[in-house]
């Protein structure tokens, strides 16, 4: 785990830190398990192309989850994920490298709470994003 | 299950109906084959003695585990129509407070709208399912709104 974040550490403008990703056609096969996904695009390469895909398609949602990771990594145990929005925006091929990426928007206090904003997302080889996204988390304040 | 997938027409006409409650009672088991499938090695939600000494008292789930409970049966309304292709579109995910092990969540999933459009490549259509996953004391521990492509 990182060191714990406050928001006075925090500024608009900074990037959180950057996770690369590789999944595998097995983590795709885990990922249809464990979420009950079982939409062939993700796992039997003839029914993909025969819906005019390239060949089997990562999950967004575990793409997503990828972000997700990368945020309570930043944020640590103190802070709290409170909102995450995913727009899944392009194909996701299977041993291909992603960079998950994310950089704060905004910061504010409402009450007593803290809260930080950012938007993140995944970026395949070609440096297209993949998966966009933001999410809201709230972090302890150090009280300086 | 759903042995068949649904027309659009058919889920026009199940907008804003709930479906059947999913209860799902919450393992430890559950959360690491979750965090393993992710690669996410956080010791907060695999190591007891971790976990036991968080300011939780006990590991959690990381946020984004209870995007997978009921996913299945909500989904499998669309997927198992083999004449449609259903790709994922968006998910807009609000979390209240953390799963623990041995909660007991109940999901709720309803149709919020579904919306068709002519592309290049033919019809599509938008579908928005609403999700409440609420625990054994009735708290609402997040809130979710997914939705789906069908071309």
């Amino acid at each position: 785990m990182t060191e714990k974040l406050y928001y006075e550490d925090v500024d608009v403008g900074d990037e959180l830190t950057t996770m690369v990703k590789q999944p595998t056609s097995r983590q795709l096969v885990m990922w249809a398990s464990v979420s009950g996904d079982y939409n062939p695009i993700h796992y039997d390469k003839d029914f993909a192309q025969s819906r005019d895909l390239p060949g089997i398609v990562v999950h967004g949602q575990l793409v997503g989850c990828f972000l997700g990771q990368m945020v309570t990594d930043w944020a640590g145990e103190q802070g709290r994920l409170k909102q995450l929005t995913l727009t899944y925006r392009r194909m996701i091929f299977p041993n291909e490298p992603l960079a998950c990426k994310g950089i704060v928007t905004k910061k504010y206090i409402e009450g007593d709470q803290h809260f930080v904003t950012c938007n993140l997302w995944a970026e395949n080889a070609k440096g297209e994003k993949t998966v966009t996204g933001t999410v809201v988390v709230i972090l302890p304040s150090s009280g300086l | 299950m759903v042995d068949d997938g649904l027309s659009i027409e058919e889920l026009k006409g199940k907008i804003g109906v709930e479906g059947p409650p999913l209860v799902y009672e919450i393992e430890k088991g559950m959360i690491r084959r979750f965090a393993q499938t992710v690669g996410d090695l956080n010791p907060l939600w695999q190591n007891d003695e971790y976990g036991a000494e968080s300011g939780f008292g006990n590991i959690i789930a990381p946020p984004t585990f209870v995007l997978i409970l009921g996913f299945d049966q909500i989904i499998c309304q669309l997927t198992q129509n083999p004449s449609q292709t259903v790709l994922h579109g968006s998910t807009e995910l609000d979390c209240y407070q953390p799963i623990r092990p041995r909660d007991i969540i109940t999901v709720t999933a309803k149709i919020a709208g579904v919306r068709q459009r002519e592309s290049k490549i033919g019809r599509m259509a938008f579908v928005t399912f609403n999700i409440i996953y609420k625990n054994q004391r009735q708290e609402m521990v997040a809130k979710c709104r997914q939705m789906a492509i069908i071309r």
